[in-house]
This record gives structure tokens, sequence and C-alpha cells, in this order.
């Protein structure tokens, strides 16, 4: 009798099975990765843009952590990213120059800033929310702003000495050595989001997301998930900060700045919220299209990136990520 | 000593008038229908430039433009509802948020294009132009003008949502929106009327705002924080909430300008965040 009852897999494996499909590579992950690893051979004298393209994504990822999955809207996100670049600049103006060092500094006090605001933020909601996030943004960039003995204001800080990374590859003028140290760094850190997107952790935050009333009835505390999911995009994003100043040697004040913080909500949604990948790809869409079309003209460029983000609000189709995955469906389906 | 101190509540007075004009529809966009509608200093800007275009090419005398610049913000703001905002009611707030900034773009950027990134000047009648001496202090007649139009429009507003049926029917709204419904009045079209309205405040605060604090085309960027502060902070849907708070940072911000001009907007953005963490839903709100 034992023998003929129908196998039932104990829930361990169930759940273990289910992570196993949540955390498979998409092939849109995988074909972002090989065109931005490729494009180091292929477009020799864009170094630098696209560094900077991919440090923005880490941005955008950082943002995709907080708002893709837990469902809280920074308007103000720049203020972690600006501190992350700061931290680092004021460490390599000061003789702390290896660029890890200078990472783990961003990263630390931009994760710090962040869990002091994740106190405040926790408790809020709707206009509040964007209200208080967009304070605290304007509140970071009026101060750095002000203090320019510590952060040379307006002029931006200058005198950064950084140092080769592992003592070993100096930075260079034409961006060899900064393309292949952020996109290390960052290919790691996307690993890492991917890792804890599909945890438990994760799934929590989604759950708070989709909805927040039934959450608590797990067992789970959404305000410490919260927290939590707030430091860890604001130590992400200064991290991104970090980058942006060590490649460049530079830290301009436009690092905290509203339009950084609006910008990095508009290629989140261009590239398509909830899937990490859509991050890098709207950053690098976006980086891209701004450099060509503002050139032409700024003007233009204000017209078409408005109007790019009114379609795809109302189009409702996920990006350029969730429009690529239907037209894959459908494809596939067609076969 | 004192004379100082009272050109400063003068001059903030009028400055919160204005951004009370301009912020009043906000309000009641965002109390009625949950719409975070950050494009709502473009239709400011609309009445801006129309007083000014108005002006310069018509020849329009500047008290005649006012109404004008309130009616054009109004169709500008009636069309833009019916089209496209009314399909996000209800929606997700990140939504509403990106696309009304996505408008904001679009309408700096046709600013630029139409009228130049240059700020636009404008010439208030004579009347208008010139100081008078009240008690103690000289006073520029067009802050007085300003504050008397502000006063009485505030009072008609009032009076208007405080005693007329259909400032009773808004206020049903804002309160509990689906028992309204039910006790079968149209708040859809509640809400476009109130839309419109709003539309035509802002266009006239744009309008008056031009002499005072000047005319280009990232007027919409410049006070979309503000005006969210003053919404948040005095409640959402609630006027006289929205009134004090547009009053209370105007003279907040003309103060502070004078006697702590180091320290920038970043006192104002504190107390903020600080009154919001006391008071989420703003002094007024529910």
């Amino acid at each position: 009798m034992v023998a003929l009852a129908p196998r039932i897999p104990a829930p361990s494996v169930v759940a273990r099975h289910l992570f196993l499909r949540r955390s498979r590579w998409r092939w849109e992950e995988i074909a972002f990765w090989l065109i931005a690893a490729a494009s180091f051979f292929l477009f020799p004298g864009h170094h630098v843009l696209i560094t900077q393209a991919l440090i923005s994504g880490l941005f955008v990822v950082s943002l995709d952590l907080l708002l893709g999955y837990s469902g809280i809207a920074s308007m103000g996100h720049a203020a972690f990213f600006g501190i992350g670049a700061y931290t680092a600049g004021i460490l390599a103006q000061q003789g702390w120059g290896d660029p890890l060092l200078g990472l783990i500094g961003g990263a630390i006090v931009a994760g710090a800033f962040g869990a002091l605001c994740s106190l405040l933020v926790a408790r809020l909601h709707g206009a509040a929310l964007l209200t208080v996030t967009l304070g605290i943004g304007l509140l970071c960039y009026e101060l750095a702003n002000k203090w320019s003995s510590l952060t040379g204001g307006d002029d931006g800080l200058q005198g950064m000495i950084v140092q080769p990374v592992l003592g070993l590859f100096a930075f260079d003028i034409d961006g060899n050595v900064g393309f292949i140290y952020a996109f290390v760094v960052i290919f790691i850190f996307y690993l890492l989001a991917r890792r804890l997107v599909n945890s438990p952790f994760g799934l929590a935050l989604t759950g708070i997301r989709e909805n927040i009333r039934r959450v608590p009835a797990l067992g789970i505390s959404v305000r410490f998930q919260l927290m939590m999911a707030f430091t860890i995009s604001a130590a992400v994003a200064g991290v991104a900060g970090a980058l942006l100043a060590e490649t460049t040697q530079y830290v301009a004040l436009e690092v905290l700045s509203f339009d950084r913080s609006i910008s990095v909500l508009i290629m989140l949604v261009l590239g398509g919220i909830g899937n990490l990948v859509g991050g890098m790809v709207g950053a690098m869409v976006f980086i891209v299209a701004r450099d060509q079309l503002a050139a032409v003209n700024p003007v233009y460029w204000n017209f078409w990136l408005g109007l790019i983000l009114c379609v795809v609000v109302m189009s409702g189709a996920g990006g350029i990520v969730g429009f690529l995955r239907r037209l894959g469906d459908r494809i596939g389906n067609g076969r | 000593m004192i004379g100082p101190l009272v050109n400063i509540l003068i001059n903030g007075l009028a400055y919160g008038v204005l951004l009370f004009l301009m912020a009043g529809g906000l309000s009641v966009t965002m109390g009625l229908m949950g719409f975070a509608n950050l494009a709502h200093g473009s239709l400011a800007m609309l009445g801006g430039y129309i007083v000014v275009g108005l002006m310069r090419d018509y020849h329009w005398p500047f008290l005649l433009t006012l109404p004008a610049a309130a009616i054009g913000a109004a169709i500008a703001g009636w069309i833009v509802e019916r089209t496209i905002f009314k399909r996000f009611y209800g929606g997700k707030e990140l939504d509403q948020v990106l696309l009304t900034i996505g408008i904001v773009s679009m309408t700096v950027a046709i600013a630029t294009y139409v009228w130049g990134s240059t700020p636009q000047p404008v010439r208030v009648p004579e009347f208008l132009d010139g100081r008078v001496h009240v008690g103690i202090v000289d006073v520029g007649t067009y802050r007085l003008f300003l504050i008397l139009l502000g006063g009485l429009l505030t009072l008609g507003l009032v009076l208007g949502i405080e005693r007329t049926t259909f400032g009773a029917k808004i206020r049903a709204a804002v309160d509990n929106r689906r028992m309204t419904v039910s006790c079968g009045i149209n708040v859809d079209r509640l809400f476009t009327l109130a839309f419109a309205i709003g539309s035509a405040l802002a266009g006239l605060g744009g309008g008056l705002a031009v002499y005072l604090v000047g005319l280009d085309p990232s007027f919409p960027v410049k006070y979309l924080v503000y005006l969210l502060i003053v919404v948040v902070v005095g409640g959402l849907g609630s006027i006289q909430g929205t009134l004090l708070a547009a009053i209370a940072l105007g003279i907040c911000d003309v103060a502070g300008k004078y006697y702590v001009p180091e320290a920038g907007a970043f006192v104002l953005y504190a107390v903020t965040v600080l009154l919001l963490l006391w008071r989420p839903q703003g002094i007024f709100g529910r």
C-alpha cells in the first residue's frame, strides 16, 4: 500500500525548484552582458561613454532593488549616488586613493545614510513619501553646494589621485582600464543583486509590493524588510557613485542633482521595472541616445525624452525588456 | 527694525498668494482623485506666456490678459484631463508621476522652442508699478494688488467650497468617493470641472507671477518642488491647509533670503521633511 501512494515532492523540494526557476538566466540578460563585453572591442573610441552607461546602469539597478521589488518610489535617489561619489572622491583627495577602498567607503557611507533615511521613510507612503524623498535629495544637494570647503561646491571636487587598480593597472586617458574595472565591479554587483532578489528576502519584498497586508500574516516584518531594502539600495547606489568618481577622477555637484534623480527613474521605466537587466538596458539606451541627440540640440532632447516617457507609461508594455520578452514569447509560440 | 519686518511679511504674503493660486488646483486634484499631477506648474507657465504674448504681440492691456490666461490654462487643462489623465485615475502612483514628469519635460522643450530660453519681461500698468506709503513702510503697489486679488479669490473659493452645492459635492467626494458615487453624483464630471477650475487658477497665478518672479521655460521645474511642498504640507484636498502652507512658505522663503541668505533653501527642505515626519498626512490632512 505504501508503494502505491502518490509521490508528492516534499515542500522544500518544491521551493528549491521554484527558486531555481526564478533564478534561471534569461536570454535578454545574456544578450546584454555579451553585447556590453563585446563593445570593448567594437567601439574602441567610446569607452568613456560606455563606462558611464554601465555605471548609470548599476545606479538604476540599485533603484530597481527598491522600486521594482518593494514598490518604494524614491524621487531623491541621487543623494546616495552623490554621497558615494563624494566619499570616494574625498578619500582619493586625502591620499587614500585605492579604488577598492573608495568603493567600500562609498558603499558604507551611502549605506549608513540610507539606513538613517530608511528609519524615516519606512513610515510614509503616497504623496508624503514622494515629497520626503525629494526633500532628502534636495537637502543633500544644498548641503554639498554650501559646504564648499569639503566638496568644492559649485566648482566640483578637484585634486583626486586615484591609484592603480590592485596596485597594477593605472587608469589611462582612453578609459580602457576604467572600462574593464567598472565592467567587472558592476557585473559582480549585478550577480549579487540577482542573488538577492531570488532569495527568500527578495520574495518577501515582492510580497510587500504585491500585497502589503498579507505579508505580516506570513510572519515577516514589513518595516524591517523595507529598511533593509532601502539600506542595500543606498549602498549599491553609493558604489555606482564611487565608480563614477574614480573613473572620471572628478566629482561634479551634478551627481546630487534633481535631474539625476529623475533621469534614473526614467532609465528604469524605459528599460523595464522589476527585472534588473531592464535597468542596465535602459541606462545604456538613455545615455547613448542623450549623447547623440543632445549633441544635436538639447531642447529637442527634452521633448523626445518627455514623449518617450509618456509613451512607455501609457503603453504599459514594461519598457524595452518587457517588449522584447513579449516579442520573444510570440516568436517562440509561432514556431 | 520694524520696517524690514513688515516689508518681509508683506512680500512673503504676496508670494504666498501666488503659490496658493498655483497650488490650489493641485491640492484638489490630489485630494479628490489621488492623482499626483507634477505637471500643474506647466499650466501656470502657460498662463504666464499667454500674458506676455498677448501684451507683446497684440498689445492687450495687462489686466485683460489675466482672464485670458485663466481661460487658456483651463482649456488646456480640460483637454489634457479628458484625453490623458483620466486613464490613470486609481492607477499606480509611479505611473502618474512619470507621465506628468514626461509632460513637464515636453512643455519645457516646447516653451523653449516657441519663446526662447531667455526670461520674458512684462510691463505692468503705471498704477501697479509704483510704491505706496502704508503706515510706516513703502510697499510695492503690485504686491498690494496681489494680496487684495488673492484675498478676494480665496474668499470666493472658500465660499464656493463651503456654501455651494458644487462645493459640497467636492467635499463629499474628497471625504468618501465611493459613497458620493452611490449617492448618484457623477464624480467623473465633477472632477473634470474641478480640474478645469484648478487649471484656471494656475494660469492666473502664472500670469500674475511673471512680474514678480520672472518667466522662463524652466518655470514648471522650478516650482514643481514648491507646489508639491505646499500641497503635501497643507494636507491633500484641504483649501485652508493649502492657503496656510502657501503663506507660511512664502514668508519663510522671503525671510530666509533676507536674514540667512547663505543657508539657501536648506532650511525650507529640512522643515518640510521634519513636518511630514511629524504629520505625514499634512497639517490639515485627515
